[in-house]
């Protein structure tokens, strides 16, 4: 059997910590191999030794059967191996060409021969079908784009062996079709490919072998044929994982949030969201589905006060609330997990602790007359953590150090121990492991038979079939259709979602 | 524990660099090193008036370094110290010299005044930068030069008649103690000192303590998350160049109502609202690490003036030695990083 790439018994330490204990992985020519493991399993620390970044104390690596020393990602690139980082490594200002290129310019007379360089680009990008825009802006482009951009330039390296990690997080469910083709075209043409995931059904969809590893240790390598959901997520968490949320029927109770009519601009001026209405009682929870840039995160923003409404009506429990600053919003009930967890969710920079006080820090007891109670704050920080098991060497760690599933702890306990009427969940899971995922929709749902209204916003349609009591699906700034997720299908959701009307949706289904 | 180690171990080290360059500098230029240095360390600490003096000196630099690590912990590069300190000077002389009355009135409405002009130089950019999102940097220092004009229009037209200098403040506004002049053989050391490590501890109260000040440095790492929150990002913004301003306007009080007892035209920049960025610097922004630092800064521009006379070193050097400090400290990164290989070969 022949390998491209053997990894033998890597042991990577950290002060305090064993990344990888004698892991094991092998992978063959032309194969799409997926390495499967929770957050903190030990990952990234394998995929790092591979391209140079860390050196391994134990173990050896072969590349084409020959025993190799990589020492930096200089070395692992000549060595033909690539990697595609989840956050993308591009200059913004520089045309996509321009990013690909960047180290390895094709010059003539000392100066760099655009021509050409335009031409190679674009014979990669035609090749596997990359749909690429050399002369696009890097800043401009989309985040699907984006990702291509940084497949080719490992491909214009000469990469036969591509690291991917985690390249579905941050796309849309049309985007991750794209790039799955784009993988199967990469194999397809002799190349290799290691998959770094905790995602299941992409690995069920696309690949050929997995090997899961966790705490740090190789567990198993399968193939996928002989193998199914359930075993894997077994395999990665150590224990049984339940997929179906285990959830009682709702018992909707009175209108906690009704919105109607509302217009929002975006920060460009332009109306996305358009004469939108939306309403939600308490004890249930209503799916907000769509394909990203219809409007949702501009409602959100305008339901809590962070973008102002330009018409209409929002209501909670009968007052209205629209163009009210953000913390008189806070204070009417309504607690609020957002998006983007690092930009509005948390100060990275301030210790866990007070992150986890960052909507109540002025309210006795944890501030009077002025002046802050780090006692008290941190008192309530400490029950907090400990209930909403978020694991953190202390409270006083900044929560930039937190993990993105611990850092989510946080915040929901933070919004959710304030007691709100309405609980907005905007992509709650986004780049979180199964258990993490099964924490955050276990509390959402206790939320929800606790009496509260509970918006979702997701691009997940997973989630927001199993979660919601009622979908509402958004396109181009309205709420389109409002179905049943016991009566639907994702084949129906996902052409409502695509602008299709409720009958013509529910005619292709059935 | 170990990482307060580390926060203090970055300026030691680009001292004690500052230090070696300044020595090698003279080695070159053919000076004695001993020689030098010990006029330097003469000029600071060899008689009690040098002594007084250095004191007099670390006064202003306390309070324009509180200024600048104040807006820099909440975000915030208030570059216009230099002209919230002329403003409050000026202030201050104002009311120092336009009435008398008991001391215990007159100089804390003179130092009050100072404190208000001072903010309200910094409150300008303040509004602009949180109401039309222009830049305080730019703000600040075009606010410099107006402030420097504007008070020499002031002093020659408005305080005096045409005159480059107003007359002396009267004696119950005057922050001048007979007792501490005549304990440092007559230096021109003041009361302005408690003053200054008053503004300290009043400085690491709002940042550390107060819950103005947590809004203020949530406001300073990350806005998104602060409006998140229901904080004001306009308004904490203002807010945090009114208190930096204020304390730069207290600075100017030093000078008008110390040091000089009167308010003169300049032709130029006074310098100590810059000195004031690197003494931020050099503190790390925090209130205990300014004065620290200001003492370092205001021992070194003393003890220098006694270079010359008794070593025959120029001066200058010492102004080498304080650049090449800061410019390690600006880029402690590099000190960090050899830090880290030296400790990494340790363990080895």
């Amino acid at each position: 059997m022949e390998y491209v790439i053997e990894m033998l018994n890597i042991r990577k330490a950290f002060p305090g910590i064993v990344a990888n204990d004698n892991i094991n992985l092998q992978v063959k020519k032309g194969e799409i191999h997926a390495l499967l493991g929770e957050n903190g399993a030990g990952k990234s620390t394998l995929m790092n030794v591979l391209f140079g970044l860390y050196q391994p104390e134990r173990g050896e690596i072969r590349v084409r059967g020959e025993k190799v020393h990589i020492n930096s990602p200089n070395k692992a690139n000549d060595l033909g191996i690539g990697m595609v980082h989840q956050h993308f490594m591009l200059v913004d200002t520089f045309t996509v060409a321009e990013n690909i290129i960047l180290g390895k310019e094709p010059k003539k007379f000392g100066r760099i021969d655009r021509k050409r360089a335009g031409q190679e680009v674009q014979d990669i990008s035609d090749r596997y079908g990359l749909q690429i825009h050399p002369e696009a802006k890097a800043a401009d482009i989309s985040v699907g784009m984006q990702q291509r951009a940084e497949i080719l330039k490992t491909l214009y390296r000469g990469a036969d062996i591509l690291i991917f990690d985690e390249p579905t997080a941050v796309l849309t469910p049309h985007e991750i079709k794209e790039l799955m083709q784009i993988m199967k075209n990469l194999v397809k043409e002799g190349k290799s490919i290691i998959l770094i995931t905790h995602k299941l059904k992409e690995i069920m969809e696309i690949c050929d072998r997995v090997t899961v590893i966790r705490k740090g240790k190789g567990i198993k390598t399968l193939d996928v044929r002989d193998t199914n959901q359930d075993e894997l997520a077994s395999l990665m968490v150590g224990r049984e994982v339940s997929f179906k949320t285990e959830k009682r029927a709702a018992q909707p109770g009175a209108e906690v949030l009704a919105i109607d009519g509302i217009t929002v601009k975006d920060t460009r001026g332009i109306e996305t969201v358009r004469d939108l209405s939306l309403s939600v009682k308490a004890g249930e929870i209503v799916g907000i589905a769509g394909v990203d840039g219809n409007g949702q995160s501009e409602l959100i923003e305008a339901v809590t006060g962070l973008r102002k409404t330009d018409s209409g009506t929002i209501t909670l429990n009968g007052k209205q609330i629209q163009n009210l600053t953000p913390r008189k919003i806070t204070e009417s009930g309504i607690g609020h997990i957002p998006q983007d967890r690092h930009k509005h969710g948390l100060v990275l920079d301030f210790p866990i602790g007070e992150n986890i006080l960052l909507q109540s820090y002025y309210k006795k007891p944890y501030s009077a007359l002025g002046v802050l109670h780090k006692g008290e704050m941190y008192k309530k920080a400490r029950s907090l953590i400990t209930e909403y098991d978020v694991r953190t060497p202390d409270e006083y760690t900044h929560a930039r150090a937190l993990s993105g599933g611990n850092q989510q702890k946080a915040i929901i306990g933070r919004e959710i121990d304030r007691n709100p009427d309405l609980l907005i969940a905007a992509q709650p899971t986004r780049g979180l492991d199964v258990g993490a995922i099964e924490f955050v929709h276990k509390k959402l749902i206790e939320q929800r038979d606790a009496g509260k209204a509970v918006l979702l916003l997701s691009f997940e349609l997973e989630e927001i079939m199993n979660l919601s009591d009622r979908i509402a699906v958004i396109f181009e700034g309205r709420i389109i259709a409002s179905v049943n997720p016991q009566e639907t299908t994702e084949q129906e959701l996902g052409l409502l979602m695509a602008g299709s009307t409720q009958k013509e949706a529910g005619k292709a289904n059935g | 524990m170990v990482k307060r180690l580390s926060h203090l171990l970055v300026p030691l080290i680009a001292i004690i660099l500052g230090l070696a360059a300044g020595a090698l500098i003279m080695l070159v230029s053919g000076y004695s090193v001993a020689s030098g240095y010990s006029a330097l360390w003469n000029g600071i600490f060899g008689e009690i008036y040098y002594v007084g003096e250095t004191i007099r000196q670390i006064t202003p630099y306390i309070l324009s370094g509180l200024a600048v690590a104040f807006a820099f912990r909440t975000g915030l590069f208030n570059i216009g110290v230099e002209g919230q300190l002329l403003v409050g000077w000026t202030a201050a002389v104002w009311v120092g010299t336009a009435f008398d009355g008991p001391a215990y009135i007159h100089l804390p409405l003179a130092l009050i005044t100072a404190a208000a002009a001072g903010g309200l130089w910094g409150f300008i950019p303040g509004i602009l930068k949180a109401r039309f999102y222009v830049h305080e940097v730019i703000v600040t220092i075009m606010m410099n030069y107006i402030a420097l004009h504007m008070t020499n229009y002031i002093i020659s037209n408005v305080l005096t008649d045409h005159q480059d200098k107003t007359g002396k403040i009267h004696e119950s506004a005057s922050l001048r103690s007979p007792f501490l002049e005549q304990i440092t053989d007559y230096s021109r050391l003041h009361l302005g000192i408690i003053v200054a490590l008053l503004a300290a501890v009043i400085m690491w109260f709002i940042i550390n303590k107060s819950t103005k000040g947590f809004e203020l440095r949530a406001v300073g790492f990350n806005q998104h998350a602060s409006q998140y929150a229901g904080m004001s990002v306009r308004k904490n913004i203002m807010t945090s160049m009114l208190i930096s301003g204020a304390f730069a306007g207290l600075a100017g009080a030093m000078e008008g109502l110390g040091t000089f007892e009167y308010a003169a035209v300049k032709g130029a920049f006074t310098g100590v609202g810059f000195d004031g960025i690197a003494v931020a610097l050099l503190g790390g922004n925090t209130a205990v690490g300014v004065v620290l630092a200001a003492c370092l800064l205001g021992g070194l521009k003393i003890g220098a003036l006694n270079m010359p006379i008794e070593s025959g070193v120029p001066s200058e050097v010492v102004d080498i030695v304080i650049a090449i400090i800061i410019l390690f400290v600006a880029s402690s990164y590099a000190i960090r990083f050899v830090m880290g290989k030296l400790k990494k070969k340790g363990a080895n």
